[in-house]
């Protein structure tokens, strides 16, 4: 057979290899030459939309799918709730929210689960009035609380299949091309939030991925985060997000002498652990007293010529001087935690961002958080056997979130937990926590404001700590001395209805979240 | 236990009627914790303080560290009760405030004799400290530092004094030059300690360390403070240099080969060590140990 050109085509050549011909099996997607300039082709070839309406039209979303969202905006995000408005508004039901993670700002919410809008949630957490409406009941099904590297994961091999990806983006072209960052600082008003390193897994998997934006700029936006392929539509807002408040809640910068004293011991600890050489790597989760050891660790990298290979995670202005010192090498980014870390990775060419999969999947060789030597993650609340909460707190109500707690903990070959003994009037060492997010098992030592408790599945790090003068007390002196100031809080009452469920990296069921009773 | 020699490089002061501080205070790490029942707590609040500060020091640990509590003075509906509950709980010391003259002193002392007595606590155990805090007090500030065997110090409260003075307080620290001198003069002459006021924009660190190496200079032995970030400042500030723990290892060494040789007389590099030398050379180390800057082992 001839194709389109005139040359003969054996047709048993092209029904062996399964290929079409030319011209003759033409594929519908196809376009024909279009000699239009580059600056015409940006205008009609545009994948921007005008509204959001419009392209949720467009993407064919239908009652009872799922719908994505990121975080990176943490609490200053104000793009879920202008989307989730106007689902409400087009009188969808039935939704599936599936958010990198969920803050204060998504009160909201409540309403649109009373009306039947949203009926499914996955996150990583929850805070505010949403968490406490779930916690009370509001939802007939269970939340489902995955961890970062979990829910990457779980998208990957599509067991969650996300069918429309809402994703806010600081800077877009018409194609697009979407990132966190500006490269051209000449561009005025971008909301920079830095990496979007879990938006990135929604976009490459969704059936369809809208790219949310207050600033479109001329193509192309070379170095993207999220590639022009990946996206169907690219809707302008006049707002998607305040970097402001960024830093705030988990991500604080803290001056809180407490949280100081527990970061300078927490770094004490590391320092002697016996994984404090040269070329170690480090994470610093959410939280005050975890995110400022970094500010400890650093004088003990200069005064011992020490420096890492990579730092990971979220990351803080507080890493971006240690690497722009020198003392850090590769600043793996899965996520900003202030406007600082977020102008780094425009400027350092060793500032890498990296997607959710990248960063945590667990069934991965090559995910970063398995090369990592040191990580320091918060807790809520610890228990005996090293357990950690860090989504329930002392009233049972949600009020955290899972982030990449249980992922670091196991990757890590040292994970240090940090928390104060006492919060008010409630002990943070106790027998059994609520809801258990991490296996005690991954955790290797806890640093309290009063003293220092070593996992026994760990005996070479108590006796390396010890030689150095650290006094280690065994955990269950921990939770003595706090009961002897604050007593033994009485049970939590809950109902049967279970309200939520923690997911462990693996996505299996860790542990379940009760309705609370007030 | 209480103990009238010890070091008191920071006294940090914690109000009364606030439960959340009071818990565990003691794990910045300032030499001294100071209770206070006086000028931060209101007056609907005394009872509730006292009472709280009470439970506090029954129920709480709080390790090796000082325990001093600031009651009312005696000349308000408080200061009785102040000093009942605080004997009775074993508060370490005892400060008063707006000290002006020695009989402040001995009346105090005759209500804790008293309530010693009363609740088997050894007569004499409680020890005391004189805050000054105005112009009579400066000037009577040696008669106040020798009117009691219990007291361990005293020490200047800057803001009522300037008030006291129709003053403000400036940066440089000169409206309270005399004073400081003054209270420094009157505790050396009576072998106690010495001891300044807060200092209180926490944020300013650099003016913090000004001040406390001001007064270090002059000679005082510490510095209340108000909040914990203010700890490591003064304390970096009081330890001893690099240059000075030498000097004083070398003049320790030649007192332990003098009492080796069975000598009285200690010479280093082929001069007498003086008495006054030899005492301030054990002072450096003693500081440098507890700063951490060198190990007991070491000397």
């Amino acid at each position: 057979m001839k194709n389109l050109i005139g040359h003969e085509i054996p047709e048993q050549v092209a029904e062996h290899l399964g290929l079409g011909i030319y011209g003759v099996n033409v594929d519908p997607r196809v376009e024909g030459k279009d000699t239009a300039s580059s600056s015409e082709k940006e205008q009609k070839r545009s994948k921007v939309v005008g509204s959001i309406e419009e392209a949720v039209r467009l993407c064919g979303l239908k009652d009872g799918m799922t719908i994505s969202f990121h975080h990176h905006f943490r609490n200053g995000d104000h793009v879920l709730n202008q989307v989730m408005e106007t689902l409400a508004r087009m009188g969808f039901k039935n939704l599936r929210v599936a958010s990198s993670s969920l803050t204060d700002v998504h009160a909201p919410l409540v309403e649109h689960i009373k009306n039947g809008v949203v009926t499914h949630i996955e996150s990583s957490g929850c805070r505010g009035k949403l968490a406490d409406a779930i916690s009370h009941g509001i939802m007939d099904e269970p939340v489902i609380f995955r961890s970062h590297g979990g829910r990457a994961a779980t998208i990957a091999d599509g067991k969650l299949h996300i069918d429309v990806a809402f994703l806010g983006a600081p800077v877009c072209d018409v194609y697009g091309n979407a990132s966190g960052v500006c490269q051209d600082e000449s561009v005025e008003g971008v909301a920079e939030c830095g990496s979007l390193g879990y938006a990135k897994v929604d976009a490459q998997f969704a059936d369809k991925t809208i790219i949310l934006t207050n600033k479109i700029i001329k193509y192309p936006n070379a170095v993207q985060s999220i590639e022009g392929t990946w996206v169907n539509y690219v809707v302008v807002l006049d707002d998607i997000g305040d970097p402001a408040k960024i830093s705030s809640g988990a991500a604080r910068f803290t001056k809180n002498p407490r949280d100081l004293l527990i970061a300078e011991m927490a770094a004490k600890v590391i320092v002697n652990s016996g994984y404090f050489r040269n070329d170690f790597s480090l994470q610093t989760g959410s939280g005050g007293a975890s995110l400022a050891v970094t500010r400890f660790l650093a004088q003990y990298m200069r005064d011992q010529h020490i420096t890492a290979r990579f730092a990971l995670g979220g990351i803080t202005g507080q890493i971006v001087k240690l690497h722009e010192e020198g003392l850090i090498g590769t600043i793996w980014d899965v996520q900003d935690f202030d406007v600082e870390a977020a102008a780094s990775l425009r400027r350092n060419p060793s500032h890498h961002e990296i997607d959710g999969i990248l960063y945590a999947t667990p069934f991965n060789r090559g995910s970063v958080l398995n090369h990592l030597d040191v990580v320091v993650l918060s807790a809520l609340e610890i228990d005996v056997n090293f357990n950690v909460n860090v989504l329930t707190g002392s009233d049972g109500v949600i009020r955290g979130a899972i982030g990449g707690h249980p992922d670091t903990a196991k990757g890590a070959s040292l994970t240090v937990i940090v928390s104060p003994l006492i919060r008010g009037r409630i002990p943070c060492v106790r027998d059994r926590v609520d809801t258990i997010c991490t296996d005690g098992r991954d955790c290797d030592v806890l640093v309290t404001d009063v003293g220092i408790a070593v996992n026994p599945s760990r005996p070479e790090i108590r006796e390396r700590l010890s030689k150095v003068g650290l006094k280690i007390y065994d955990i269950h002196e921990l939770k003595e001395m706090a009961e002897k100031v604050v007593g033994k809080p009485d049970p939590l009452e809950f109902t049967d209805k279970v309200v939520a469920v923690v997911t462990a990296p693996d996505g299996t069921i860790m542990d379940v979240i009760h309705e609370v009773v007030d | 236990m209480a103990q009238k020699q010890r070091l008191r490089r920071t006294m940090m002061f914690i109000p009364g009627n606030n439960p959340g501080m009071m818990r565990d205070a003691h794990i910045y790490g300032s030499d001294s914790l100071m209770f206070d029942l006086e000028d931060s707590v209101s007056m609907a609040e005394k009872d509730a303080a006292r009472e709280l500060v009470y439970q506090a020091l029954k129920t709480i640990d709080y390790g090796s560290t000082e325990i001093v509590v600031r009651i009312n003075p005696l000349d308000t509906p408080y200061g009785r009760a102040d000093v009942e509950a605080m004997v009775a709980a074993g508060a370490h010391v005892l400060r008063m405030p707006k000290t002006e003259t020695a009989k402040d002193i001995t009346d105090c002392e005759a209500v804790i004799e008293e309530m010693e007595k009363k609740y088997g606590r050894p007569v004499g155990d409680t020890l005391m400290m004189a805050a000054i805090e105005g112009a009579l007090g400066v000037i009577n500030a040696y008669q106040i530092a020798t009117s009691s065997k219990r007291l361990i110090g005293i020490a200047l409260g800057a803001e009522d004094f300037c008030a006291n003075m129709k003053c403000q307080r400036t940066l440089s620290g000169a409206e309270l030059q005399l004073a400081r001198q003054t209270i420094v003069l009157a505790a050396r002459a009576a072998g106690i300690d010495a001891l300044d006021t807060v200092y209180s924009d926490v944020n300013n660190e650099e003016q913090l360390r000004y001040e406390a190496q001001l007064v270090k200079d002059l000679g005082f032995d510490g510095k209340s403070v108000i909040n914990p970030r203010q700890i490591a400042p003064v304390h970096e500030v009081f330890a001893p240099t690099a240059k000075a723990i030498e000097k004083a290892r070398k003049v320790v060494a030649a007192i332990k080969e003098a009492e080796a040789r069975g000598s009285g007389v200690i010479s280093l590099n082929g001069k007498m060590v003086d008495k006054p030398v030899a005492i301030r050379a054990q002072r450096v180390i003693e500081l440098a140990i507890i700063s951490g800057i060198i190990s007991p082992e070491e000397v």
